[in-house]
């Protein structure tokens, strides 16, 4: 079935989302080069304490693609999806520098409002994280911190984000069982529901597989791929095949640098550099 | 090399340690049984109506507790009212808000410090800060301030003299530490992907301590607020320094009201030769752990009504 588009909630949203979709990013499916870009980084260097956790990073994310970001553990892929919502803020010892740009603003101002910067950009962890709520509570937890709603424009905005989730169907009967009272799988689901409920237009997800079983991972999979219709996708995952699966765009980390990004499939096939090659073949990470 | 371990000799030491546990328990329950069967065999022929609301008096059959019962009330009472928030807040600020910093590890160190001292020091201290106001504003029988009339409920006097409100104060004095380091074990306890989870949701500090942690810390806190009330109920050192008073003929007023506490009564009576004065002070405990009950279920069930939404 087809959604109607969430509402838009009365708080102006003016910082970060963007002035006007430009006609490219309408054009889902065309090669990232050609979309509107969401978010720019240039020469981006980040630090924890003294020690370089991100090297002078450049890249571009397309608007209203799915981009995978792969690597070994510790090469600081998870260090710079946090960073695109500040997350990294609650880390007395981190630090950046460089130019992070989402939607022409730039995420590292001290004059950010951060509150409106996570309420445009959406995060799922990487362990299913659902309040000790109800499934509706933690799916209205977030749409009540910005904007008093009344129950029926809440009840309809709960629902519509279970059904872009693609959970709707398992748990409206149960809206108001504990969330924990799902499983691994549809936690997980819940919290992208739960992230869908504020209206972001990026989505942040750092390895949203790596706690599930296959099938659940296969459903997820399945959501990122519908939800790329709508919301910019960054994900970090640690299995190439599910970047080669849900990405149109990868970009492979290694030690803190971005070696190499490009169109999925190019760079799986014909990687231009030699360590990706060797990542992406199995020969190491 | 390992050697391996035999099946048997596993087995017979996983009896073992289940056989040491259900000696501690039972040593425990036991040591319980006794004390309160010896109690209300003892105290359960003079306990009566008429024992809860009589004054004091030199005859065991016609002394009551009226006086040290609505004492202990009023007391532990104004301790919880006032200790439970104000320890809450300072765990909240020091968990959730303050910075890790030179200065909030010797506020954590003195407060671990602070559990350790013994309450009658606190006594000393609720004396001079609260009963006597370090003497600037007169004595507590030609008292500096006062508003209201002496009879009425909002009477209230500076000093504040050996009264239910200096008692209370001084008893709050004593938990506030155990309160504040058990609410932050709650809260430490609560996983900070929860808090992550809200503050990726755009959840100010604020929003997110009073949606997400709190909540899922309230039954530890809870918890450590029984503990603390426990104490509270049956702590008489402190309140001996403050004035010790067990002749007092009428139940408080207001908080100015001069007070006799349960536990005090209790040692009072117990300390006495004649062998009535036991059965009386037997009584007395079987009152005493009755209000400690009540308190103790206020507390449980402010913590399932707190946790309604969580089931």
């Amino acid at each position: 079935m087809t959604l109607p588009p969430l509402p838009n909630t009365p708080i102006a949203r003016t910082q970060f989302t963007a002035v006007a979709s430009s006609p490219a990013a309408t054009l889902i499916g065309t090669a990232p080069a050609e979309a509107r870009t969401m978010l720019r980084v240039r020469g981006f260097s980040s630090w924890y304490g003294s020690f370089q956790a991100l090297k002078s990073l450049d890249l571009e994310i397309p608007a209203q693609h799915v981009t995978a970001f792969i690597g070994p553990s510790g090469c600081g892929k998870s260090t710079f999806l946090r960073w695109i919502n500040r997350m990294n803020d609650s880390i007395p010892s981190a630090r950046a520098e460089g130019t992070l740009e989402l939607n022409g603003k730039d995420v590292l101002s001290k004059t950010v409002d951060v509150v409106e910067l996570r309420r445009n950009v959406g995060m799922v962890f990487q362990k299913p994280n659902p309040f000790p709520k109800s499934i509706y509570d933690n799916v209205a937890f977030g749409p009540r911190l910005h904007s008093h709603y009344r129950r029926a424009e809440l009840d309809e905005l709960v629902e519509q984000s279970l059904r872009q989730a693609a959970i709707w169907n398992e748990v409206k009967d149960r809206l108001h069982a504990s969330a924990l009272s799902l499983s691994g799988g549809q936690q997980q689901r819940l919290c992208i529901a739960r992230a869908i409920a504020v209206g972001p237009d990026v989505l942040l997800m750092d390895e949203p597989c790596s706690a599930l079983d296959p099938k659940s991972t296969l459903a997820i999979e399945e959501l990122i791929a519908t939800l790329a219709d709508r919301y910019t996708i960054m994900i970090v995952t640690h299995n190439m095949q599910q970047a080669a699966r849900v990405s149109d765009q990868t970009a492979f980390f290694f030690e803190g640098r971005l070696i190499e990004v490009g169109e999925t499939e190019a760079l799986f096939t014909k990687p231009k550099n030699k360590q990706t090659e060797d990542y992406v073949t199995g020969r190491f990470g | 090399m390992s050697t391996p371990r035999s099946a048997s000799q596993r087995v017979l030491s996983n009896r073992v340690f289940l056989w040491l546990c259900l000696c501690a328990i039972n040593i425990a329950v036991v040591v319980l049984a006794v004390l309160l069967i010896s109690i209300v065999w003892q105290g359960w022929g003079t306990l009566s109506w008429q024992f809860l609301g009589n004054f004091a008096s030199r005859k065991p059959s016609e002394a009551g507790i009226a006086a040290s019962l609505w004492g202990s009330v009023w007391v532990c009472t104004i301790c919880g009212v006032v200790a439970l928030p104000l320890g809450i807040g300072t765990a909240v600020f020091l968990e959730e808000f303050a910075k890790k910093s030179r200065f909030t590890r010797i506020v954590q160190t003195n407060i671990m410090n602070l559990a350790g001292v013994p309450s009658i020091v606190y006594g000393i201290l609720g004396l001079t800060a609260f009963a006597r106001m370090f003497g600037v504003l007169g004595t507590n029988a030609d008292d500096a301030l006062s508003w209201g009339d002496s009879e009425s409920l909002w009477y209230v006097r500076l000093p504040f003299g050996s009264s239910v409100l200096a008692g209370g104060l001084t008893l709050m004095l004593v938990i506030l530490p155990v309160v504040i380091i058990s609410t932050q074990e709650a809260l430490r306890s609560v996983p900070g992907s929860l808090r992550a989870g809200a503050m990726a949701l755009g959840a100010t500090r604020w929003q997110t301590v009073w949606g997400i942690t709190l909540p899922a810390a309230i039954p530890g806190i809870m918890t450590g607020a029984i503990l603390s009330m426990s104490r509270a109920i049956g702590e008489s050192a402190p309140l001996l320094v403050l004035g010790g008073i067990l002749l007092v003929f009428n139940t408080p007023q207001n908080l100015m009201s001069d007070f006799a506490i349960l536990p005090l009564q209790i040692y009072n009576w117990a300390g006495r030769p004649q062998p009535a004065f036991h059965e009386i002070a037997a009584s007395a405990i079987m009152v005493q752990l009755v209000v400690l009950l009540a308190f103790n279920g206020v507390a449980v069930l402010i913590r399932q009504k707190l946790q309604k939404p969580l089931q």
